[in-house]
């Protein structure tokens, strides 16, 4: 989920601005937000209060009503709403703060695909607990590979998978199929039936994996897949 | 290559080229296939994409859920604006 938690982010936000203004005026302050922008993370708030770099993809005016601004944001992981509206008021000269908040996308999880309720959901695992149907709930929880999409992958031969559980290191000679990817990225691992085996760090490019027979590939990070699903095929 | 691993990246539109190493078979018995899981195991290796009301922070609503499931685990991929 952590690896979820650092993708790209998309959210739609109210901003109230404090004073009376110019559509133009306002459209210009916004424009110079897209970039990046410093940001010192608020009072309450769960990381270190140091000023740092963060880089707004796109922001797009949808809408006005009086004072109130809906905004479309797209930035990258860290970026406080709150604290940008904030400085949209200071650039404007009188100030504004953040009304309503709501995250349209988190990395590959987007309000299109399969976004459901807590009603929804408490209904389908009704239906699945009380009346043994398990087909509501089936549709609503997606097997968490689909968390891997925009990463880039390799494929692990059985023999192989169950070291990597152990934390091992996954080796070239362990690799059957393989996405382009840089050194230092990280990669998720799957077995050859789609199962997520662990995200980890590559230590060589894939380009360099294509060309190499041996060495160590891929460094797991987080391990998904239990221990001994697979058989273990490594000597003691 | 096994069907469903193309639908990861179909799932958001991600374009990265597969290079196949070379053709090998993996063995039935061990593992299962990760879209065809009885759903007891999938929800052990699932994720929901709730809608989240306002008011209830992301770990109450992330709790409720591990009731409402009777799951040992669950997590949420982030909160708005962490208290």
């Amino acid at each position: 989920m952590t690896y979820v938690t650092k993708s790209g982010k998309e959210y739609v936000c109210v901003m109230q601005v404090h004073c009376d203004f110019q559509l133009e005026e306002l459209k210009k302050v916004l424009s110079q937000f897209v970039g990046t922008v410093y940001q010192k993370p608020p009072v309450r708030s769960s990381v270190k209060r140091r000023i740092r770099k963060r880089r707004i993809h796109d922001l797009e005016l949808l809408e006005t009503s009086g004072r109130l601004v809906l905004l479309r944001i797209s930035s990258e992981p860290g970026t406080y709403m709150r604290k940008l509206c904030h400085d949209v008021g200071v650039i404007l000269g009188c100030g504004a703060h953040m009304r309503e908040l709501r995250r349209t996308r988190s990395g590959p999880f987007t309000e299109n695909a399969n976004l459901v309720t807590l009603h929804e959901l408490s209904e389908a695992v009704y239906l699945w607990k009380n009346c043994k149907d398990g087909t509501e709930l089936e549709k609503v929880v997606m097997p968490m590979e689909l968390a891997t999409c925009g990463m880039p992958k390799v494929l692990v031969s059985d023999g192989a998978v169950n070291a990597i559980t152990y934390g091992s290191t996954l080796n070239v000679p362990g690799i059957v199929a393989l996405q382009k990817f840089k050194k230092g990225d990280n990669v998720a691992m799957l077995t050859l039936k789609g199962e997520l085996i662990a995200i980890g760090q590559a230590l060589m490019s894939s380009e360099e994996i294509l060309k190499s027979k041996r060495g160590q590939a891929v460094q797991p990070r987080r391990v998904l897949l239990a221990r001994d699903v697979y058989p273990r095929s490594w000597t003691q | 290559m096994y069907d469903f691993i193309r639908k990861i990246d179909d799932f958001c539109g991600y374009k990265n080229d597969w290079v196949i190493v070379r053709d090998e078979n993996t063995d039935e018995r061990y593992g299962r296939y990760a879209d065809k899981r009885p759903i007891e195991e999938l929800l052990k290796y699932g994720v929901v994409n709730l809608d989240k009301p306002p008011g209830p922070t992301s770990h109450e609503v992330a709790y409720w859920v591990k009731q409402m499931l009777g799951l040992k685990k669950v997590g949420h991929g982030g909160t708005l604006e962490p208290l």
